[in-house]
């Protein structure tokens, strides 16, 4: 067995009785071993995941799990067909040998493959005062362990809940706790929330949203401490403007990082901003050539666009896991003519203090915005972002439907500002006004859009020969 | 491309099977005959993009020349009556058709057409025990005797007009659905006369509906839309008006239907009727692919460009006339595999049935819900169900194009 689909039956060989390897076992994971199940891969299909739970479903732990209207453990991603793999769950993946075309576990076995295709994702990034951060009733949401154990201290009616960073994740759980009748204070190291993933303009009105409905949101402030009690429970948080906030639930929503730490030394070229790839899935080696039989799906992935000026993205989507998923697969199973890119718009929604947010493109390389529907003021409308003058993203507020006619002028690069007339153009839209995000070179909580085409970081990484 | 093919899609001897014209149609994907008339948008891409696009208003007073056009004949003709918020464009439909989906669906309403469900079941049954008393299986009209009558009660106890007044509705409902039918034969004066005055009569009985509900609000549609006062204000009374009178021309047309072109087609299946009886759960996937091969809403003739636009390489001028042809873009082969077979177990049936972007039909979990009831009971009861007649006299319209009669004969009707 080859493993390499050349014309000579390596490729008939793979499927009827070659071995695949996916390491995680969250959404893209799944999705990839259903589509590779489909297209008639009969060989063995081994799914490794860190965390002891079949694959779940995220959205709904930052929403309805936090208002007690669904319970995390009954959040299963419903299953598109049987997939008949051989599961190895709460089980770290530890290490990678290229070479020997070996995964390392966690429990000190080692599993051999064919194809491997690595859909670690990310994890949430904990509170970097270790200490802090295991005072009780300090939280991170990403897991359904997390969403339980936050849900349950939010049920026990705490006096005040802090929420660190105001992304999406962060303004998610800001509006559950307000449903509940929380009070809720959001510490956001940026101008606005959502500044980093939308822009000061629309961060501006994501502020008035979390005032009118009672959030006491702090902008510009960093949280530098966090206070426990006696029996070890957290009980305040000190900010960067010399105030201090008492809450007996402190949430941090920072961001996320990427969960590449296992394939250290591995020879794949994986960092902190993900596994870089090609269009089609391909997991690059650290030299920058293509692999070709590893490939790469979900948040953990960086491929290039070229509606995005080729550059890498890294997309914590999760459309883009089920697309990216899919086209992963197809490509693992498929000769080299027969491979598809992955040229997946971006696009993202979140629902929260009872508006629908949804946006396609990447707003973070706009520098102009344009409401071309709808107002600002109502909290009900359509906008673009423009980028040297074509449109590159657009927003929408309580207005979903019309995103696909945006998403469609992102795709044939339509001009920016956009020379015709829509229904329910507002004076406001006549005009474009800068887009105002913040500084890429300063951090803010995790965009879900990461341009990650030159990172200083990945500099960093030395050349370490595979083991032989 | 003949220049009349419209003519010939609006002629009446061609309503049985429009397909094969439609087929042709799609050759040139948006077409226009050169006279001033519509641009006609035949081809799956090209229609859906277009019912999301932000360029196209559907409101008739943005049209230039429709008032020639038998297709573009405004439902609200003739009357005092506001526009509904089909004919609107945001913001305005936005605001209405959200407070009309207060009371109607979730987030506010999630439980409101669920909670029909067994009224719908009593309904389906008292109709089918009605044809069974008639004791004449050997001819039944499926459409006067089950189809017509079954979605008239349904609107009525969803806005809640009591069961005594439901006959009147029965005859307003169906002076108003023939006068959506264009009768070229007819003297145009004598035509909508009747429809003017069936309006006339509908919107004062209503508006007699709307102060006693005002007054002594239940918890129907009516009540709701008359007494709400959410985040957007309160409708005025010739706003739940002109809404009430959607609901009910929209929300029975189409069903009457969707439920008439489903059992032909069924008749025309007897493999997947018998799943059917079988199987009711089967109903689901076949309403969803009725939907698709024979939609009850053929054509969107009243849209129109606001800007100018380029579709398919064809650039439509600014306040252009356009028909969308959803019937043809369902059945599009760049789409849709096998697209002329009917066949309930198709995965991938993302059709335009129900239209799609801000108009898509606000009713659709009701018609589905009925159209799964109905045609489901209908399998389950009648007993060797046989067609007297393919095709069946169809109804004059080519927009909201179903039989006008479905003549059956049956063995039996089972318990």
């Amino acid at each position: 067995m080859t493993g390499v689909g050349t014309h000579d039956g390596a490729l008939e060989r793979l499927k009827r009785d070659g071995r695949i390897v996916v390491v995680g076992a969250s959404l893209a994971g799944l999705r990839a071993a259903e589509t590779m199940r489909e297209k008639g891969f009969a060989g063995s299909l081994t799914m490794i995941g860190d965390e002891p739970y079949e694959p779940y479903d995220r959205p709904p732990l930052s929403k309805q799990v936090l208002l007690g209207h669904a319970v995390a453990d009954r959040t299963a991603l419903p299953r598109r067909r049987a997939i008949d793999a051989d599961w190895h769950l709460g089980v770290p993946a530890t290490g990678l040998d290229m070479a020997a075309r070996r995964v390392r576990l966690g429990n000190g076995d080692e599993v051999e493959y064919d194809r491997l295709l690595i859909a670690t994702g990310v994890r949430a990034r904990p509170w970097p005062n270790e200490e802090e951060g295991a005072l009780e009733g300090v939280f991170v949401l990403r897991t359904r362990d997390d969403a339980e154990g936050l849900q349950r201290a939010l049920a026990a009616g705490p006096r005040r809940v802090l929420v660190i960073g105001a992304g999406f994740t962060g303004s998610e759980i800001a509006s559950a706790c307000r449903e509940r009748g929380l009070d809720v204070t959001v510490a956001e190291r940026g101008a606005a929330p959502l500044v980093g993933a939308l822009g000061g303009v629309i961060g501006e009105v994501a502020a008035e949203m979390h005032r009118e409905h009672g959030v006491d949101l702090r902008t510009g402030v960093m949280v530098t401490g966090l206070e426990g009690g006696p029996a070890g429970r957290v009980r305040a948080a000190h900010l960067s403007d010399g105030s201090t906030v008492e809450a007996d639930v402190v949430v941090v929503s920072l961001g996320a990082q990427r969960n590449t730490e296992w394939l250290a030394g591995s020879g794949l070229g994986a960092g902190p901003r993900g596994i870089a790839c090609d269009a089609g899935c391909r997991a690059f080696d650290i030299r920058g050539i293509v692999t070709d039989d590893i490939y790469v799906a979900g948040d953990v992935a960086r491929s290039p666009h070229a509606l995005f000026g080729y550059q890498f993205l890294s997309l914590e989507h999760w459309g883009n896991a089920v697309a990216q998923a899919d086209t992963a697969a197809h490509n693992m199973l498929s000769e080299s003519s027969d491979r598809r890119p992955h040229l997946w718009v971006p696009a993202f929604w979140s629902s929260q203090f009872g508006v629908n947010i949804k946006s396609v493109g990447v707003p973070p390389m706009g520098t102009e915005i344009l409401f071309t529907q709808g107002s600002r003021a109502e909290r009900r409308f359509a906008a673009v972002y423009g980028y040297q003058g074509r449109v590159i993203a657009a927003v929408t507020f309580d207005q979903c439907r019309w995103l696909q006619f945006y998403e469609q002028q992102i795709e044939t690069t339509a001009p920016f500002p956009p020379p015709f007339s829509t229904v329910d153009r507002r004076p406001e839209g006549n005009k474009p006004v800068p887009a105002d995000f913040p500084d890429p070179s300063v951090p803010t909580h995790g965009p879900t859009i990461t341009l990650s085409g030159y990172s200083p970081a990945d500099r960093k990484m030395t050349f370490t020969p595979a083991r032989h | 491309m003949t220049q009349d093919i419209l003519r010939e899609i609006i002629d009446y001897s061609n309503r049985a099977d429009p397909y094969p014209l439609y087929e042709e149609l799609r050759k040139t994907p948006v077409f226009h005959n050169g006279n001033g008339g519509p641009y006609v948008v035949s081809t799956y891409y090209e229609i859906q993009s277009l019912l999301h696009d932000p360029r196209i208003s559907s409101d008739a007073r943005n049209l230039k020349a429709a008032g020639d056009d038998p297709l573009g004949r405004s439902e609200e003709e003739g009357t005092t009556l506001p526009p509904s918020f089909l004919k609107l464009d945001p913001p305005d439909h936005d605001r209405l058709r959200r407070m009309t989906n207060r009371p109607f669906g979730p987030p506010h309403s999630p439980h409101r057409v669920h909670d029909m469900l067994g009224e719908l079941g009593g309904l389906v049954s008292g109709l089918i025990e009605g044809i069974a008393t008639t004791g004449n299986l050997d001819r039944i009209d499926l459409v006067d005797q089950f189809a017509y009558p079954f979605p008239v009660s349904v609107i009525c106890r969803l806005l809640g007009v009591p069961r005594e007044d439901e006959p009147r509705f029965h005859v307003w409902a169906e002076t108003l659905a023939a006068s959506l039918d264009p009768d070229p034969d007819a003297d145009p004066a004598q035509h909508g006369k009747g429809a003017v005055d069936a309006r006339m009569e509908l919107g004062m009985y209503l508006a007699g509906l709307v102060e006693e509900r005002r007054k002594d609000p239940g918890d129907d549609m009516l009540s709701q839309l008359a007494t709400a006062d959410g985040p957007d204000g309160s409708m005025t009374t010739m706003e739940v008006l002109s809404t009430s009178a959607l609901l009910l021309i929209a929300g029975h047309e189409t069903t009457v239907n969707l439920i008439t072109n489903g059992m032909l087609t069924l008749l025309r299946h007897p493999e997947v009727l018998q799943r059917l009886r079988e199987d009711p759960s089967l109903s689901v996937p076949i309403v969803e692919e009725l939907l698709r091969y024979e939609p009850p809403v053929q054509l969107l003739p009243q849209r129109s460009t606001l800007s100018e636009i380029e579709v398919a390489g064809v650039t439509l001028p600014k306040g252009a006339s356009l028909w969308l042809v959803l019937a043809s873009g369902n059945r599009d082969p760049k789409r849709f595999e096998n697209p002329d077979r009917f066949d309930p177990d198709r995965r991938d049936i993302q059709h335009l049935g129900l239209g799609s972007g801000i108009h898509s039909c606000f009713g659709a979990p009701l018609a589905r819900q009925e159209a799964q009831l109905a045609l489901s009971e209908l399998a389950r009861r009648l007993e060797n169900p046989r067609l007297l007649e393919d095709p069946p006299p169809y109804r004059k319209n080519a927009v909201l194009r179903g039989p006008r009669h479905l003549p059956v004969a049956c063995d039996a009707i089972r318990p």
